[in-house]
């Protein structure tokens, strides 16, 4: 016991003279939330639009005033004829173009009927979507306040309540997203990188040949990365929660223990790894591709999995971090308990077991 | 019992086992002996010690340290030898003395209760107990390095290569340790490649290409060395290397220091050789008779 907290200090001590690599450990989580949090995302927000009014009446005015005061939309030009809104899309400023016909008031009026035209830049087929989406939404608004009054023979009215995230922020799908990711990094690839540069500088040769139990040399190694990817959750929990108003809807010792159980499967996942590779590069490259990018892709995170081909949807059920993802989105967001995610609890506890024993079983006790 | 028993390893690398690194190796070491296995880089030395501290499987053979087998027993033979690697593999980032200070937890001991025992050596470099071990010179890592595989006080000492890379005078200093650890009981199998350090042990076994050429106390393969030995010179030395390689009576000639080492196949007096080397090199040549060392042993014995 002794030996083995001894090297657990002397794991510490590496970890703490390697400043760089320590502040990048810990601050890696803090930069992806803010930058996830506030630049990178893909909600619709200000949008510059252009306007073309023939009109220019009572009623265009005031739809025209009600789009520019949503938070979505802000009026970027009044153009004048037709030609006029390729030329703006080239120029790439505005995402949005409005067409509003001659007489569109006495049209409204007379015929009880208008039309509007909404053109948008398609080169990003999710933006331009949801754009016209607001857009309309916007429209719809409009016309709802102005028939009130009036009857009308028949109306179906779609009433929408987004479930667990009423303002559709993008935070409540990253925050689970980065959380993956981040414990991934520190514990797979930083567990497999320590144990190969002991095999590299020659110290594992010592290790080997002494008393110490080849096993206990591994699981010491991982013992410290556990506390700092601790760290990592507290620091994304608390940020998430507390800057990006990301709240803790479900049980925080169930969201806690289930991170743990996360980690342990990334651990036992690095170790396999350190037992494979050679040398520190091999270990940062399997880890890199082997790991990162189908925590990234196939986690569900970046793309819903449900679009995916068979063959991808097959292939995410290995990905432990999707499994992951589903578990922290019900427990944080939708608040629910252990009774509903079982299942993914079970498959994680399996794929833990599995890689501690193959890496235990594969590790050397001799050099070759 | 011997310390250290092999017998018959074998050991090949690579798919076919086409690299062979030992061939048939076959020796023993006393108790508190201090042995050398003296050869060239690839001769295999590193290979023998690492089956020997159980880091190696050999492919046929077997071997024992301290009475232990070393694929059975492996986790014996780990409490108790001392091993130092030819590279310096300590924690360049730790301390002189968090170093010291992990190896004797390992090993379940303290640096006091075997402070006597490293004492001489630890106390040259314990004025620099705070530097990390990255920022130490040659001389001082392996001071080091040498504490730390003594710090469990092992019963058989393995040191790969320990002065390669070092300089003469810390040399000269850590041999004078090794005298000073074996009259404390301990067993010591050192290698190395340079032959002047062969005179330093008790017994050496000479090896090159995975074969023991002799094993043999220093001076008994010195005495063993039977042919006549001159050392010659002139001012044009690789003329004259040239020239009496074609020689008849020459056996071999090679160059050593500043002279060229030549053996010859029979006894002749002073006079006569240096009238015979004359016929071919009007230069002006020094010619002396030389007792051998080992190095000239160790050439021998390869040529044969």
């Amino acid at each position: 016991m002794k030996q083995f907290l001894s090297f657990i200090k002397k794991e510490f001590l590496h970890i703490w003279r390697d400043k760089r690599t320590m502040f990048i450990l810990l601050g890696m989580p803090v930069v992806q939330i803010i930058i996830f949090g506030f630049a990178l995302t893909n909600e619709v927000k200000n949008s510059k639009i252009a306007i073309l009014d023939y009109a220019k009446d009572a009623a265009s005015t005031s739809l025209i005033t009600e789009l520019d005061a949503s938070r979505y939309f802000e009026i970027d030009k009044n153009l004048y004829s037709y030609d006029e809104i390729e030329a703006e899309f080239k120029k790439g400023k505005i995402k949005l173009a409005l067409v509003i016909p001659q007489q569109f008031a006495s049209d409204l009026q007379h015929f009880n009927k208008a039309q509007v035209q909404l053109i948008a830049d398609a080169s990003d087929p999710n933006t331009a979507n949801q754009l016209t989406n607001y857009a309309t939404a916007v429209i719809m608004d409009y016309q709802k306040r102005i028939t009130n009054d009036r009857k009308l023979p028949y109306t179906i009215n779609t009433e929408i309540r987004n479930l667990y995230n009423p303002q559709l922020k993008g935070a409540y799908n990253f925050v689970p997203g980065v959380m993956a990711m981040v414990l991934l990094l520190v514990c797979t690839m930083m567990t497999a990188i320590t144990i190969v540069k002991e095999k590299e500088m020659g110290t594992m040769e010592i290790m080997l040949v002494s008393p110490m139990k080849p096993q206990m040399v591994v699981i010491a190694k991982a013992v410290p990365y556990l506390v700092l990817s601790a760290v990592n959750i507290s620091s994304i929990l608390l940020l998430s929660r507390f800057v990006l108003d990301v709240p803790i809807n479900g049980s925080l010792v169930l969201l806690l223990f289930e991170s743990i159980l996360f980690i342990l499967v990334s651990l036992s996942l690095g170790l396999l790894i350190s037992s494979a590779a050679a040398s520190q590069q091999t270990a940062m490259f399997i880890s890199l591709v082997g790991m990162f990018l189908p925590t990234v892709m196939l986690s569900g995170f970046m793309f819903p999995i449900e679009n995916m081909p068979l063959a991808l949807r097959i292939v995410s059920n290995i990905v432990p971090a999707k499994w992951y993802f589903t578990i922290v989105k019900s427990v944080m967001i939708k608040g629910i308990g252990l009774h509903a995610i079982w299942k993914e609890t079970l498959v994680l506890t399996g794929m833990m077991l599995f890689f501690l024993t193959v890496a235990i079983k594969k590790f050397k006790i001799r050099l070759a | 019992m011997n310390a250290v028993r092999v017998n018959s390893i074998i050991k090949t690398y690579g798919k076919k086992k086409e690299i062979t690194a030992l061939q048939d190796i076959s020796f023993e070491v006393k108790p508190s002996e201090l042995y050398g296995i003296i050869g060239p880089d690839g001769a295999g030395k590193t290979s023998l010690f690492r089956i020997l501290t159980t880091l190696l499987l050999a492919d046929s053979g077997n071997a024992t340290v301290d009475g232990f087998d070393v694929v059975k027993d492996y986790k014996e033979i780990r409490k108790r030898v001392g091993y130092m690697p030819g590279k310096f593999s300590l924690y360049q980032d730790l301390s002189v003395e968090e170093n010291l200070n992990f190896f004797a937890t390992i090993f379940n001991t303290t640096i006091r209760e075997n402070y006597d025992l490293i004492k001489d050596i630890y106390q040259q470099i314990e004025p620099f107990k705070d530097r990390k071990a990255g920022k130490l010179s040659g001389g001082m890592k392996q001071k080091l390095a040498l504490s730390c595989a003594l710090i469990h006080r092992p019963s058989v000492l393995f040191l790969d290569e320990p002065t390669t890379g070092v300089d003469a005078v810390s040399r000269k200093e850590f041999w004078e340790m090794l005298k000073r650890l074996k009259e404390q009981g301990i067993t010591i199998l050192v290698s190395t490649p340079y032959m002047d350090e062969a005179g330093l042990c008790d017994r050496v076994a000479l090896i090159q290409t995975g074969k023991i050429l002799s094993i043999n106390t220093p001076q008994g393969i010195v005495d063993d060395y039977k042919k006549p030995l001159w050392a010659v010179k002139s001012p044009n030395m690789l003329q004259l290397l040239n020239e009496l390689k074609e020689r008849n009576e020459v056996e071999d000639i090679y160059p050593f220091g500043e002279y060229h080492h030549l053996v010859l196949k029979n006894n002749i007096k002073r006079e006569e050789l240096e009238q015979w080397i004359k016929q071919s090199t009007p230069e002006a040549v020094t010619v002396e008779a030389v007792r051998p060392d080992i190095e000239d042993c160790f050439i021998s014995l390869m040529k044969n």
